[in-house]
C-alpha cells in the first residue's frame, strides 16, 4: 500500500493553458476586491470589542434564557445594552455595550462590567458569568493602530524579502496579488459580519504569509526555467511553471485546508470566525497564485524578464 | 547522501529524544522538587481566570509632585526672608510662578528656586516671564518618575493580591505607565479591582480653625462618618508611611469593627507633639482624600499607636488594614482593560482546542499517506516529531499557550508538510527525468531545500512583525508559529531526510515509491 500513492490531483503530463485565462482572471479579482473595497466602508467591519472598546458580559442562566426578564433587570439597574443576544445553547446570553462616552468614561465602563454582573445575577441567580470584557477607548485605539502597524510591517517585509531574493517585477506582482487577497478577504468579513479584532488580524497576517509562501514557490520554479529554457517565450515558460507545481500548490493547500478546518468545526465562539476566514484565505491565495500572481508578472516582465535572460 | 554520517544521525536522534524528555514534566508529577520541572503554563482563557490593565494616573503624580514643589518653594523662600506674592499652581502647564516682593530680591529669589533640590534630573525648568518667576516641570521627567512610580506599584500591588490569597498571580509592567495582572482562577476580580483601584494614602490633619468654610491653607473634604463637608488643613501632620503596622480588630467599647495602627518612631514623635499641642481640637484622619473620622483629641498620644473607628464592617476593616500594611501607591491606578474567562468557558476551550488539534493532525497523516505512499508516512512522522519539539520548546521557555496559541501549532503543522510535499515532488521530477532513485532522492532533497528555506523565510519574517507590534493572544499565536517555523526546517530537512536515506540503505529499492 505504502509503495504507491494513490491519488493525484492532476496527471503530471497534463500542460493546463493558464495564460489563456489571464485577463478573465484579473478582471474576476479586480471586480472582487473594487466590491469588497466599497462593502468594506458601507457597510463596513463589524468592530470586535478590542477595537471599539466597551463591554461584553457573556453568561450562562440555569435555565432557558429568559431576555425580557433580564433586559428588564438591566433598564433597572440603569444599564442600557447595546444588544442582548442568544448564542451557542439557548441558556447561553450575550450582552454587549458599546464605550461609554463623556469625560470619564475609562472609569464607567470598567464600572458596567460589574453593573451587568450583578443585575443579571440578581434576576437569574444561578447564572454563571462565563466571560466578562471591559476595553477602554484609549486602549481599543492604541490595539488598533498596533493591529494596522503589525499588517503594514509584515507586507513591507514580504516586499522586501522577494526584491531581495527575486527580481522587481516579482516583488511588486506578489505585493500587488497579496494587496489583492487581502481586500477580498476583508470583502468576506464585510459580508459575513464576522467581528474584527485581534485574533482577526492574526487570520489575516497568516493567509498572508500562508499566500506569499505560495507564492514564493510558484516564482521560484519561475526563476529556474528562466535559466533553464532561454529562448520559450515568457508566457510558455509561466504556463509550464505553473503546471509542474500545481501538484505541490494544491497539495499544500489541501493540508493547510485539513487542519484549519477542523477549528472552524468544533474550535469554540473564539476560533470558528478566526478559521473560517482562515479557510477562505487559503481558497483566495491559492486561487491567486495561480490566476494572478503569474499573469501579472506576464503582464509587467514580458520585455524585461526574457530580454535580460536572453541578452546574458 | 548514502553516508549520512553517524554524527549526523546520532545528533538528529539526540534532538528528537531530548524534546521527548522536555515534553515530559507536562504530563507527569514531579518525583523531586529539586528536578527543573518546566511546564508549559495554560494561558487565562484556557485555565479561567481575570486579566487586568492597570493604568497609572499621570496627571495626579504630576499634581502631586507641583504641590510638594510649591510647599519646598515657599519654605525656601522664607528661610532666606524674601517675599513673594501671587503664587500660582497650574496644573494644566505642570508649573508654579510667583511675583517676587520687589525688582531687588527678583535674583534672590530666581537662585533660591533653581537650589531647590530635583527629585530625578532636569525635573524641572527655572525661567523669568513678565517679571514673574516661573517653575515648570519636564515631561521627559515626568516619565522618568512615572517608570519608577510602577516600579514601586508593582510592589504594592503584589503585596496587596498576594495578601487576598491569589494563586500564582503575575504582575508585569507595559510600556511606561501600565501595569498588567494576571489573575488565574480569579473569576469574580470585584474585591482585588477594588483593592487596586484604592490609593490608600493615610494622613492626619488637623481640621482648620472653623471647619465649616474653606480658608486659605485648608480643603473642604468629605467626611463619611457622618456625610458633610469639612474643612481639613492642607499640611500634613503625620503620613501614612510611617505606618508600621495595622489590623483589624473588635472595638471594646462600641463592639464595631476598628482598624488599629502602630507609626514607627519619627511618625510616633510627630504624633505625640500634634497631638500635645492640640489637646481639645479636632483632627481629621483622611483617607485618599476623604475624611474617616475626625475625633477630638482628648488626651496626647504618645505611645505611636491609634484606632480608626469609622463605621466599618469585618470586610472593610480587614481590607483597610491590608491596604495600609501593604502601603500606599505613589499615584492612583486605575482598571483600562479588563478581561475575565470562567473556569467552565476555559475547560469548553481546552477541550475544543485538543478536538480540533488531533482532529486536524490526523487528517493531515491521512492525506499525507494517501497522497505520497511511504514518503507521506515519513513526513507524518517528522510532523509528530514537529509537534513534540514545538511542545519541547514552549515548555522550555515556560511559556503560556493559549486559544490563538493552540490554532498557531495546528496551523504550522499544515503548513510543515508542505516542505514535504516540495521534497517528494521534486523527487518524483527527478524520477521522470529519468534519473536513478538515489540521484532523484538526493536531488530531490537538494534542490527543495533553496525553496524551503525561502518560503518558510518570508512566513517567519511576518509572524516576527506579528510577534513584535501584537498584543495578548495575537503574541501567543505568533510565537508558536514562529518556533513551529523553526522546527519545521528540523524535521523536513534532518529528519524525514534522515528516514528516507536509511529505508533506501536498507531496502535498496530498483524504483522509488513517488
Amino acid at each position: 500500500m505504502l509503495s504507491r500513492p494513490l491519488f493525484r490531483f492532476v496527471r503530471d503530463d497534463r500542460r493546463i493553458n493558464f495564460m489563456r485565462g489571464r485577463h478573465m482572471g484579473l478582471i474576476v479579482s479586480a471586480v472582487l476586491s473594487i466590491a469588497s473595497v466599497i462593502l468594506f466602508f458601507q457597510p463596513g467591519l463589524k468592530l470586535g470589542l478590542d477595537f471599539r472598546g466597551g463591554i461584553i458580559v457573556e453568561a450562562q442562566t440555569p435555565g432557558p434564557a429568559d431576555f425580557g426578564k433580564l433586559r428588564t433587570a438591566l433598564d433597572h439597574a440603569g444599564i442600557h445594552p447595546d444588544a442582548v443576544q442568544a448564542f451557542g445553547s439557548p441558556r447561553d446570553v450575550r450582552i454587549s455595550i458599546n464605550a461609554p462616552e463623556g469625560a470619564d468614561r475609562e472609569a464607567q465602563t470598567q464600572k458596567l462590567v460589574d453593573g451587568v454582573k450583578s443585575a443579571i445575577s440578581a434576576a437569574e441567580p444561578g447564572t454563571q458569568v462565563l466571560r466578562a470584557d471591559a476595553v477602554g477607548a484609549s486602549v481599543s485605539s492604541e490595539l488598533f493602530r498596533d493591529g494596522l502597524l503589525a499588517l503594514g510591517f509584515s507586507l513591507a517585509m514580504i516586499l522586501i524579502y522577494i526584491w531581495v531574493r527575486f527580481e522587481r517585477e516579482f516583488a511588486i506582482s506578489a505585493v500587488v496579488t497579496l494587496i489583492l487577497d487581502l481586500t477580498k478577504t476583508i470583502g468576506f468579513l464585510a459580508i459575513t459580519r464576522f467581528e474584527f479584532d485581534l485574533v482577526m488580524v492574526a487570520a489575516l497576517l497568516t493567509i498572508l504569509g500562508y499566500s506569499t509562501n505560495d507564492k514564493v514557490v510558484v516564482y521560484d520554479r519561475i526563476r529556474e526555467n528562466l535559466r533553464k529554457y532561454r529562448t520559450m517565450p515568457l508566457r510558455e515558460l509561466l504556463d509550464l511553471s505553473i503546471n509542474e507545481t500545481l501538484n505541490r500548490t494544491l497539495g499544500t493547500s489541501m493540508t493547510v485546508f485539513l487542519a484549519a478546518l477542523p477549528l472552524a468545526l468544533f474550535g469554540g465562539s473564539t476560533l470558528t470566525g478566526f478559521a473560517t476566514v482562515m479557510l477562505f484565505g487559503i481558497v483566495v491565495g491559492t486561487s491567486s497564485s495561480i490566476f494572478i500572481a503569474a499573469p501579472l508578472l506576464l503582464l509587467m516582465g514580458e520585455k524585461r524578464l526574457r530580454k535580460e535572460v536572453v541578452a546574458d | 547522501m548514502m553516508y549520512y554520517s553517524r554524527l549526523r544521525l546520532l545528533g538528529v536522534a539526540g534532538i528528537c529524544l531530548m524534546g521527548v524528555l522536555l515534553c515530559l514534566p507536562n504530563f507527569l508529577r514531579s518525583p523531586s522538587p529539586s528536578l527543573p520541572w518546566r511546564q508549559i503554563h495554560l494561558g487565562l482563557d484556557l485555565r479561567g481566570g481575570s486579566y487586568l490593565l492597570l493604568q497609572l494616573d499621570l496627571k495626579s503624580l504630576e499634581h502631586d509632585r507641583l504641590q510638594s514643589l510649591q510647599d519646598q518653594a515657599r519654605q525656601t523662600l522664607l528661610d532666606r526672608s524674601l517675599g513673594y506674592r501671587d503664587f500660582v499652581r497650574d496644573d494644566a502647564t505642570a508649573s508654579l510662578s510667583f511675583m517676587p516682593r520687589s525688582d531687588a530680591e527678583r535674583d534672590a529669589a530666581l537662585k533660591a528656586m533653581q537650589s531647590l533640590p530635583p527629585v530625578v534630573p532636569n525635573e524641572f525648568t527655572t525661567s523669568e516671564k513678565d517679571g514673574r518667576i516661573v517653575l515648570t516641570l519636564q515631561h521627559e521627567a515626568m516619565l522618568a518618575r512615572a517608570r519608577e512610580a510602577v516600579a514601586q506599584s508593582i510592589e504594592i500591588v503584589r503585596r496587596r493580591i498576594d495578601a487576598t490569597g491569589a494563586i500564582d498571580p503575575s504582575i508585569a509592567r507595559e510600556g511606561d505607565d501600565r501595569i498588567v495582572v494576571e489573575l488565574p482562577g480569579v473569576s469574580d476580580p470585584e474585591r482585588i479591582k477594588s483593592l487596586l483601584g484604592t490609593t490608600a494614602r493615610l494622613t492626619f490633619r488637623l481640621l482648620a480653625p472653623n471647619p465649616s468654610v474653606a480658608s486659605p491653607g485648608s480643603t473642604m473634604l468629605e467626611d463619611e462618618s457622618v456625610h458633610t463637608q469639612v474643612a481639613v488643613q492642607d499640611h500634613v501632620d503625620v503620613d501614612g508611611t510611617d505606618l508600621t503596622n495595622a489590623g483589624a480588630v473588635i472595638d471594646q467599647q462600641s463592639g464595631g469593627w476598628a482598624v488599629t495602627f502602630q507609626l514607627n518612631s519619627a511618625g510616633a514623635t510627630a504624633f505625640a507633639n500634634v497631638t500635645r499641642a492640640n489637646v481639645g481640637k479636632r483632627f481629621a484622619i483622611v483617607l485618599d482624600n476623604k475624611v474617616i473620622e475626625a475625633p477630638n483629641i482628648i488626651n496626647p498620644i504618645t505611645a505611636g499607636n491609634g484606632q480608626i473607628t469609622g463605621g466599618f464592617d469585618a470586610r472593610s476593616a480587614s481590607d483597610l488594614a491590608l491596604l495600609l500594611r501593604a502601603g500606599a501607591l505613589p499615584a492612583p491606578l486605575s482598571v483600562v482593560e479588563q478581561r475575565t474567562i470562567g473556569p467552565s468557558l476555559g475547560a469548553a476551550s481546552i477541550h475544543a482546542g485538543v478536538i480540533s488539534l488531533l482532529t486536524g493532525l490526523l487528517l493531515v497523516i491521512a492525506f499525507m499517506v494517501l497522497f505520497y505512499g511511504r514518503f507521506g508516512l515519513y513526513a507524518d512522522i517528522a510532523l509528530f516529531a514537529n509537534l513534540i519539539l514545538m511542545v519541547a520548546i514552549l515548555s522550555l521557555f515556560q511559556a503560556t499557550l493559549t486559544l490563538p496559541g493552540m490554532a498557531g501549532m495546528l496551523l504550522t503543522l499544515g503548513m510543515a508538510v508542505d516542505a514535504n510535499i516540495l521534497i517528494n515532488e521534486r523527487i518524483r521530477e527527478e524520477v521522470k527525468r529519468g534519473r536513478g532513485p538515489l540521484q532523484a532522492l538526493q536531488a530531490g532533497f537538494d534542490r527543495a531545500t533553496g525553496t524551503i528555506i525561502d518560503s518558510n523565510a518570508t512566513a517567519f519574517l511576518a509572524h516576527v512583525m506579528l510577534f513584535v507590534f501584537g498584543t495578548g493572544p495575537v503574541r501567543n499565536f505568533a510565537l508558536t508559529i514562529t518556533i513551529g517555523i523553526v522546527t519545521t526546517l528540523f524535521t523536513t530537512l534532518l529528519l524525514s531526510r534522515l528516514l528516507a536515506v536509511r529505508w533506501y540503505a536498507l531496502a535498496r529499492p530498483k524504483e522509488l515509491p513517488v
